[in-house]
């Protein structure tokens, strides 16, 4: 039987993490490689980069750390961040990493999902999708059978959460994973932060339609909200609850496996 | 000085992790593309992501079809993974029907292609992806000794071997039906799973597969 999956979030830039830390013990907690090892070490399942480094340097700079991690870290990851071309995802597929996510990219040229698992494969395509319950959204997306309509309780957005797109979240999930997404990873850009647990509704609504797995994220604050989320999907993104030692992998996966959940432990 | 593993680079992306690995767990790794250098080499390792037919075009290209099957069939040592596994079996349904190595009876198939209609129901995803368990079946070379089994190694796949009576056979795993997740002989390893990509525990195989070899 496969596993849940417990996935820690690195955000860098610039090849360096950001968004604090609490990491007394690393020598340099800053460094992606090293933190990716400590959790590697913890037991856990996958580890994510997502870059948002804005400089003209960010391929290079990601190729770097691309190369750095697959010497050192011998688990699957998955880089993501202003990803848009199929020769960045070859560079980058080369280099070690076993997947890329694709965001903003998908939004503005869906074809790319399709091109990029046609030449990869979906199991290396990521679909990321940043999600807020709509609203007031005038925004209009140009194809319709993903557009907003009078049922739509989910909208896609893009930058961060700052951009409406007009995109039916559901709708949206069903699209790319039939284009050729190997995978959503599921952002609740209502819950990101506030500790009070994943978006279960919206979690349930997409891994409902799609034949792939979904990640969700946004939310966590406590073992409960894992286990909870875990009955409904496939893998639980963590990032500040981790760096913060609010939580660590072991003790999670000691909590998921006494919930009964199929979780590995090493 | 450390050991020689020597890589066959056949256009497989995984090539540089599993490289990684291997230098990781204290060989000198070698990358090779021709046929002398297959001759020349002890222990042989074919990495593998892609499709079959590829794959074995590739290897047709490099004209090193004949002198790979040679250097199994004449008990050196082999380490195959994923694609490097299943192109040791007969044929693979993957998009058509291809001829394999054949150095083992038997052919890949789509998990479709051997679940029942309730096994379909449930609504498993292909492909296989993630960390899942091994089951034990013979261990000639001692590739386990070291691990407490059951363990769970990284699985990213769509096709699978799925005679699990095959003598050959290490070890199988459940998804839907029971699968060949390795195969082992006096001097071959290979595995449907990523050891490269399975932690610590897969450093582990990889290291003991290679020093016995």
């Amino acid at each position: 039987m496969l596993t849940k999956r417990i996935i820690p979030c690195l955000d860098v830039t610039n090849g360096r993490v950001v968004k604090g830390t609490n990491f007394v013990s690393l020598r340099d907690a800053g460094d992606p490689v090293e933190l990716a090892r400590f959790y590697d070490e913890q037991g856990a399942d996958e580890l994510v980069f997502l870059d948002i480094t804005a400089s003209s340097d960010k391929r290079a700079i990601l190729k770097d750390l691309v190369a750095r991690t697959s010497e050192q870290v011998f688990i699957p990851f998955t880089v993501g961040g202003g990803i848009s071309d199929i020769d960045m995802i070859r560079e980058l597929l080369i280099l070690g990493a076993d997947k890329v996510s694709i965001n903003t990219a998908a939004v503005s040229n869906p074809q790319l999902i399709f091109d990029a698992s046609a030449h990869f494969g979906s199991q290396c395509i990521v679909a990321a999708v940043d999600v807020k319950r709509v609203s007031s959204s005038v925004a209009v997306y140009p194809i319709a059978e993903v557009s907003l309509d009078a049922s739509s309780r989910f909208e896609v957005f893009t930058h961060g959460g700052r951009h409406a797109t007009g995109i039916d979240a559901v709708k949206w999930a069903q699209f790319l994973t039939d284009k050729g997404a190997g995978e959503i990873l599921l952002t609740s850009m209502d819950k990101d932060g506030t500790k009070d647990g994943y978006d279960i509704e919206l979690t349930q609504a997409v891994a409902s339609v799609v034949k792939v797995p979904v990640i969700a994220s946004g939310g966590a604050g406590a073992l409960s909200h894992i286990s909870d989320i875990l009955t409904v999907c496939d893998a639980a993104l963590l990032a500040s609850l981790l760096h913060f030692k609010e939580l660590t992998v072991e003790q999670i996966k000691t909590h998921c496996d006494h919930m009964q959940l199929p979780i590995r432990r090493i | 000085m450390n050991k020689t593993v020597t890589i066959l680079d056949y256009g497989s992306s995984n090539l540089r992790s599993v490289a990684k690995a291997i230098e990781t767990v204290g060989f000198t790794v070698k990358t090779v593309r021709s046929r002398a250098e297959i001759v020349a080499a002890d222990v042989l390792v074919l990495p593998g992501q892609g499709a079959f037919q590829q794959a074995m075009a590739e290897l047709q290209g490099l004209d090193v079809i004949d002198v790979i099957r040679a250097h199994i069939q004449n008990g050196k040592p082999y380490l195959g993974i994923c694609l490097g596994f299943q192109i040791l079996f007969e044929s693979s349904s993957e998009n058509g029907d291809h001829a394999g190595l054949g150095v083992f009876k038997g052919k890949v198939q789509h998990f479709d292609e051997v679940w029942s209609p309730e096994v379909k129901a449930k609504g498993l995803k292909v492909p296989h992806m993630g960390w899942n368990q091994l089951q034990m079946k013979r261990d000639p070379i001692g590739v386990f000794v070291d691990v407490e089994m059951p363990i769970s190694t990284y699985f990213v796949h769509s096709y699978a071997v799925f005679d699990t009576e095959h003598q050959v056979v290490s070890t199988t795993t459940e998804y839907g039906v029971p699968f060949v997740s390795s195969v082992q002989t006096a001097s071959l390893f290979a595995s449907q799973f990523h050891p490269e990509k399975s932690g610590t525990l897969g450093l582990k195989i990889l290291s003991s597969v290679l020093h016995q070899f």
